[in-house]
């Protein structure tokens, strides 16, 4: 399979790094400060490929603290409130759209 | 049940030691992902959207009620107090923790379960008949057959490494409960005229984006012949199987294109040369692995005992008694399906306080014996029918008493894009929102039987393909949309269902198979015309005429 960091990367817009943590699964986005965070509002956010190239090449070093780091899209409002940009990344911010349990009698 | 002998335990928990070595290396920075992702998924282990996902076999469908209750505390430990049951006899726990995942193995194996195999390019859990060993007609139990496959195939080199996953289901009843021509093998158990014992040995089956159903290319094997005949499909498989394409690797595709009648003489070749070889099963064998299943000792009961006649005056017992209550091969006793798809829950999901009080009412009343089938219930196969009042009652106060096994809310759903990484769209909101429409167990029963299977991808893992209504989500435009079918089955006379129409938004899901039921009840010659049949006579077209003409 080719590695992220060697296929041709497209953005149409605002877009972030985000993978799982490896010790746990969580859902994770690289930040502006070179590490990771589980809040997406302290997401690095790039607009072209080549930062998202580079956003993507420093997550994808830390093969230790991050598993399978991808960009995805993302919406800004007013400059600076970060929101999911596709159905799949929201339910990885929010969590499942269902209750976690079976319902009681 | 099957009792493990000490070889087993040694296995598991040598094996529980190197994944524990393995993941210690990996959080170390010792293994990389690459290094690592191979090792986790030969012990069940996924990355989904939100965790890691962990995959454990239910050989054959059977539990102990010790075995339940330690799943419970798997879920209650390690996860969010709940797990899956899938479409394969695992269960599935969806929030672990890695760094807690040979700890959690550690306690499967302690009572002999374990993770192996259910994931990666191997021979995966072996499936069968959730009512082998109890159900009227039987051949012969059909687990004895797939425990010796599943020693066979546990981490046989050969196997561990083939062009894809590749899964065996075994019958040995006419009707197949055991989904048998949507696998890789499927094999009926049957008796030939001299009345030994064999197999009708079916290759090619599979759902996914190129959906099969399997061809047989022997319609008897003997039974100690078992191994070495799948032992040379499986040569021809590993020899003929595409590397080069993961959408072409499966062995549906070779048969495919081989034709079945060619590929049935590439086997017979195969098998010949091989000639009489050490797996070739003797008596004794079989004979040892028969013995390790033990039977309840069952008691002489009446066929209708008195406290059966008695509860027979509430309506609400009569309803889930007539649903998923099954004739035993024993008098006096019956099947009692579980259901795990209450109004309004994800299928398939029981917590660990329904685990656990589902382990207890099996020591009361099943002989501590629980089953898992495929169509994501549960199953308690040795109740005397003088206690099943008191079981309904009980398994009511715990809400698994839904009475519509088989019915249009009684639906097979994969976790979808709530939970799945490789998911187009969500496939549980759409089961909830179904099971609210058809709640009316009244509306249910006049329906009849009707399976719907929603997949949320083209991988199919709700066996969307074979739903008498199949639902699949795909992804247009950002958008979830959904393609309707109709027609398919999973059992003995097995088919594909077929496209309605365009795929429609999230949103209009439940009104779309409303309008398909709606058309079915005008359509049906009659009240005991199950969906399939109606839509075998009319075809598609009636109801796509009803369904889209407002549309």
């Amino acid at each position: 399979m080719t590695s992220p960091l060697e296929q041709k990367i497209r953005i149409t817009g605002p877009s972030i790094v985000t993978a799982n943590r490896t010790a746990d699964g969580a859902v994770i986005y690289r930040n502006r400060t070179n590490g990771w965070s589980t809040d997406l509002s302290h997401a690095a956010v790039v607009r072209n490929a080549d930062d998202a190239r580079a956003l993507l090449a420093e997550a994808a070093a830390d093969d230790v603290g991050a598993v399978g780091a991808y960009i995805a899209p993302v919406s800004v409002k007013d400059g600076e409130t970060i929101k999911p940009g596709n159905l799949r990344e929201h339910i990885r911010q929010r969590g499942v759209t269902i209750d976690l349990l079976p319902v009681s009698a | 049940m099957y009792a493990y002998d000490e070889l087993d335990r040694t296995l598991l928990n040598e094996r529980v030691a190197e994944f524990r070595d393995q993941v210690k290396r990996r959080l170390s920075g010792e293994l990389t992902e690459d290094e690592f992702k191979m090792l986790r998924l030969q012990n069940g282990v996924y990355l989904q959207l939100h965790a890691y996902m962990f995959r454990v076999a239910i050989p054959y469908g059977t539990l102990s009620s010790k075995q339940l209750r330690r799943l419970a505390h798997i879920a209650r430990k390690y996860d969010r107090g709940y797990g899956h049951f899938t479409t394969r006899q695992n269960i599935q726990y969806n929030w672990i923790k890695l760094a807690e995942l040979p700890d959690a193995l550690a306690d499967l194996a302690e009572v002999g379960i374990h993770s192996m195999q259910t994931s990666g390019n191997n021979t995966r859990n072996v499936t069968s008949d959730q009512w082998a060993g109890v159900v009227p007609g039987e051949v012969e139990d059909p687990r004895i057959w797939s425990e010796i496959l599943r020693q066979y195939t546990t981490l046989h080199p050969e196997f561990s490494f083939l062009p894809r996953k590749f899964k065996f289901a075994i019958t040995a009843s006419a009707h197949d409960r055991a989904a048998i021509k949507i696998h890789d093998i499927g094999l009926r158990l049957h008796r030939n005229a001299q009345g030994e014992v064999g197999f009708e040995v079916l290759v090619g089956g599979g759902l996914g984006r190129t959906p099969f159903i399997a061809k047989t290319i022997n319609p008897f094997v003997h039974g100690r012949d078992l191994l070495s005949y799948v032992e040379a499909i499986l040569r021809v498989y590993n020899r003929y199987g595409r590397r080069d394409n993961i959408y072409k690797a499966r062995i549906k595709i070779l048969v495919h294109e081989l034709g079945s009648e060619k590929f049935a003489a590439e086997v017979d070749k195969e098998w010949r040369a091989m000639g009489e070889t050490a797996l070739t099963l003797d008596d004794g064998v079989i004979e040892e692995i028969r013995s390790r299943f033990t039977y309840p000792a069952y008691e002489k009961l009446p066929h209708m005992p008195e406290e059966l006649k008695k509860a027979a005056a509430d309506p609400l017992f009569e309803r889930w008694r007539r649903n998923s209550v099954f004739t035993h091969k024993v008098q006096g006793y019956a099947i009692v399906t579980v259901s795990l798809k209450p109004v309004g829950a994800p299928p398939g999901d029981a917590t660990a306080e329904q685990m656990d009080a589902l382990a207890d009412l099996a020591d009361k009343y099943s002989f501590g014996e629980i089953r898992v089938g495929h169509e994501q219930n549960l199953a308690l196969p040795h109740v005397p029918k003088r206690d099943l009042p008191a079981l309904w009652k009980a398994l009511d106060e715990i809400g698994l008493a839904t009475p519509n096994v088989n019915l249009v809310s009684d639906i097979i759903a994969c976790p979808g894009l709530d939970y799945c990484s490789l998911a187009n769209a969500r496939s549980i909101p759409i089961a909830q929102e179904l099971t609210r429409r058809f709640a009316n167990p009244d509306t249910a029963e006049l329906i009849g039987r009707l399976h719907i299977n929603i997949s949320g991808c083209i991988n199919a893992c709700g066996h969307h393909h074979v739903g008498h209504i199949g639902i699949l989500g795909v992804e247009k435009n950002g958008e979830e949309f959904y393609q309707i079918t109709i027609g398919g089955r999973a059992d003995e006379n097995a088919e594909l269902g077929m496209l309605i129409g365009p795929a429609v938004p999230f949103g209009e899901v439940a009104d779309v198979i409303e309008d398909v039921v709606e058309a079915y009840l005008a359509l049906r010659e009659r009240p005991d015309e199950l969906f399939v049949d109606t839509v075998k006579r009319l075809g598609v077209q009636p109801f796509k005429e009803r369904v889209y003409a407002t549309r």
